[in-house]
């Protein structure tokens, strides 16, 4: 939030006038029928995609020769607000002279870039991005039936921000790479949650599959779960600061059993480790002094400059031992 | 020509209440709450706003008006305070409202609730209206309060205050109403129904922006708000927003000295309009007219999305208004439609129009030939009313999109 968000931009303003004008004037709207497609020797593909009841629905028109795939002809119709409309005007147009493999490959960002009045300034504002979506699915369903394969098989990789079209295995990546902890990181280093927010979390315009709340939350507990286990491993080595705690307890108790704990009971003492606290300077291992040792004047002096050295032989350079 | 019919939005100021403001921001612009004579000046005008709005409303002289910055705060301030005093201080655990309200009330009651509030939200039938039985069946002996609005801004459907009204007394629990729709529009009378706070707003009948009113029935127990200073004997602190109450007492004496033949005249042509829309085929009005405030339509129109048709009733210079935006983030259809049981399908075609006294015949008429007009236009791009079918395995069975 800032000044610029003080007073919310009016959301028609930010259409660009291609919208405005296709909006208004749409150059491919109308229906092509199969006997008609069939009297020409063509085959009519007619797909739908969405539905009244989600507030949006398309359905796509194209004439094709099957003697090359060529959609010769489209056309769509659609029950959409004016973006809705746009897009699927400019999405028809872009289909025409294509083969069916081409049109496949156009995209809701070829669609969204097709509406530009300018090619760095967006036609439609973040929140409106969907529409361009929906015409980027109708045509993987169209062409989905004329090659009789399934619509999902031309996505090569999961997309979870259809928007932005980012995909689960960049997200995945970069949470890492970046050591991202938020949504709005996320956002600012891939764009993904930045339009219709619907793969943010679930309750959005949208129902998705992969949501990016879960995404960073698994990523996140991968990303622990490695670096116990690269502890772990460490653990074994010996490397004390790269220890999980309680690996830290374990080898520091070890060292005393070893070499500190059979001194002090020698003079009917003892001790028990509290806590370890680490920071980027020091390690602070928490100990208690039992039986005899409690009250014993050397307890803050000598023994206790000797179960720090040894613990700092043994163990790392940065320990300091402080009696509770 | 061009016509605004989105006045259950916000009104026009009317130009009477422009003229009784005026002599109060740069000639009258003592403090009330000064001692000396530029402050004590403004004190005729203010009794006489407050003069007309308990005419206006009937109130008895041991209710207390108190004048907001608008309903938001008057809804914000029952609810929150009445938390405070019944349920943090108190006994009760509970409130009841309906799944309709505005959004100030809601999003107070969802705010509540994860304070620890227990809230139902009542249904509404397919009129719009929650029916008095279904709030008797929800009172508990833990209810603090219940708060149900007078009128539907998306329908205007008005609801049985009275009959609500007397079923919190019987069970001695508070009864907060939304009258927002409501004051203005069809009479609201205090002594006749028994409401304990009534919320309400001055832009929603010809007055300024930026001032409202909460009316509290025999000066009843409420913690403040806004803390502060002494103003309006202890009940909102803030300075006077003089020459705001003196136009809000303006307007209300204007929109309700001739209520119901005001409310004749405005229902006349609102029914025209209505008549002549309806003649286009698959189309349903929410609500009878009956029970409706005089100025409200809500339509459904088969196979044109909400936002479409506001695009083309702009571009015929027509302000008008949807519930149901293609741009919002959450539940996209008209949440109204929806409460009143309508069909998923229409739950996207809603367009509201809402008339005020300063609406023309001239302007029903242009609306009308325009409306059909854009009506066409829409149905001939719409997919709801393409004749070629899809290629078999192209249809869509529901809504794979979205959750609803």
């Amino acid at each position: 939030m800032a000044k610029a968000d003080m007073l919310g931009a009016s959301l028609w303003d930010a259409y660009s006038n291609k919208v405005t004008t296709l909006m208004n004037n749409p150059q491919h709207q109308g229906e092509i029928f199969e006997a008609d497609a069939e009297a020409r020797g063509n085959k009519l593909i007619v797909a739908d995609f969405g539905a009244e009841s989600c507030g949006d629905a398309v359905r796509l028109y194209w004439e094709i020769d099957p003697a090359n795939d060529k959609i010769i002809n489209s056309k769509f119709k659609s029950f959409g607000c004016g973006t809705a409309i746009a897009s699927s005007d400019v999405m028809t147009e872009l289909c025409i002279g294509k083969t069916v493999q081409e049109a496949v490959k156009i995209t809701n960002i070829d669609v969204e870039m097709a509406l530009r009045d300018t090619p760095d300034v967006p036609a439609v504002p973040p929140q409106k991005m969907h529409c361009s979506v929906m015409a980027y699915d109708v045509i993987k369903k169209a062409a989905g039936l004329y090659m009789g394969v399934d619509s999902e098989s031309f996505e090569e990789e999961i997309i979870v921000c259809e928007c932005a079209r980012v995909s689960l295995n960049t997200l995945r990546e970069v949470i890492r790479l970046n050591d991202l902890t938020t949504i709005e990181q996320i956002t600012d280093y891939t764009k993904a949650g930045g339009f219709c927010k619907s793969c943010i979390k679930p309750g959005g315009h949208e129902a998705r599959e992969w949501y990016l709340v879960d995404i960073l939350r698994d990523t996140r507990k991968e990303m622990d779960e490695e670096k116990m286990k690269a502890a772990a491993d460490a653990g074994a080595s010996g490397d004390f600061a790269s220890m999980t705690l309680v690996q830290q307890i374990k080898a520091v108790d070890a060292v005393i059993d070893e070499s500190v704990r059979q001194f002090l009971v020698m003079d009917g003492g003892d001790m028990e480790v509290i806590d370890i606290k680490s920071s980027d300077e020091n390690i602070d291992i928490y100990i208690r002094y039992l039986g005899a040792c409690n009250g014993c004047a050397s307890s803050s002096t000598g023994t206790l400059y000797a179960i720090e050295s040894t613990l700092k032989e043994k163990l790392s350079k940065n320990i300091r031992v402080l009696p509770i | 020509m061009q016509v605004y019919l989105d006045n259950n939005a916000t009104t026009m100021v009317d130009p009477l209440v422009v003229e009784a403001m005026q002599p109060f921001f740069s000639e009258l612009y003592g403090n009330p709450n000064s001692l000396h004579k530029f402050g004590t000046a403004a004190h005729p005008a203010l009794s006489k706003a407050i003069d007309q709005v308990y005419t206006a409303l009937n109130a008895s002289d041991n209710d207390d008006i108190v004048f907001t910055s608008c309903a938001t705060e008057s809804n914000n301030w029952v609810l929150q305070s009445v938390f405070t005093d019944l349920i943090v201080n108190g006994d009760k655990n509970h409130m009841v409202t309906t799944e309709v309200e505005h959004p100030s009330v809601l999003a107070t009651c969802k705010f509540l609730e994860e304070q620890g509030v227990k809230v139902t939200y009542l249904p509404v039938n397919d009129q719009g209206i929650v029916e008095a039985h279904t709030v008797r069946s929800f009172i508990t002996d833990k209810t603090a309060i219940v708060s149900i609005m007078w009128a539907s801004n998306e329908t205007g459907m008005i609801n049985p205050i009275k009959e609500i009204g007397e079923i919190c007394k019987e069970k001695g629990v508070l009864f907060h109403s939304d009258a927002v729709q409501a004051v203005g529009k069809i009479p609201v009378d205090l002594q006749d129904v028994h409401v304990d706070f009534v919320s309400m707003s001055a832009h929603k009948f010809h007055g300024p922006k930026g001032v409202g009113a909460l009316y509290i029935k025999d000066s009843h127990k409420l913690s403040p708000l806004l803390h502060g200073g002494e103003h309006m004997g202890g009940r909102r602190s803030g300075t006077l927003n003089v020459p705001y109450i003196v136009g809000m007492g303006k307007a209300i004496e204007l929109a309700t000295s001739n209520i119901e033949e005001t409310g004749k005249k405005i229902r006349e042509k609102r029914d025209r309009l209505e008549d002549a829309i309806l003649e286009l085929s698959d189309t349903f009005v929410v609500g009878d007219r009956e029970n409706r405030t005089p100025n409200t339509i809500l339509i459904s129109i088969k196979g044109v999305e909400g936002e479409g048709m506001l695009w083309d009733l702009n571009n015929g210079q027509i302000g008008a208004s949807t519930g149901s935006a293609c741009a919002s983030e959450e539940l996209e259809a008209n949440t109204v439609m929806l409460a009143i049981g309508a069909d998923n399908e229409l739950a996207h075609t809603g367009i509201r129009l809402s008339l005020s006294r300063f609406t023309t015949d001239a302007e029903v008429d242009y609306t009308i030939s325009h409306f059909k007009g854009e009506v066409a236009r829409l149905r001939a791009i719409s997919s709801s009313f393409a004749i070629q079918k899809p290629t078999i395995g192209g249809e869509v069975q529901e809504c794979e999109l979205h959750h609803h």
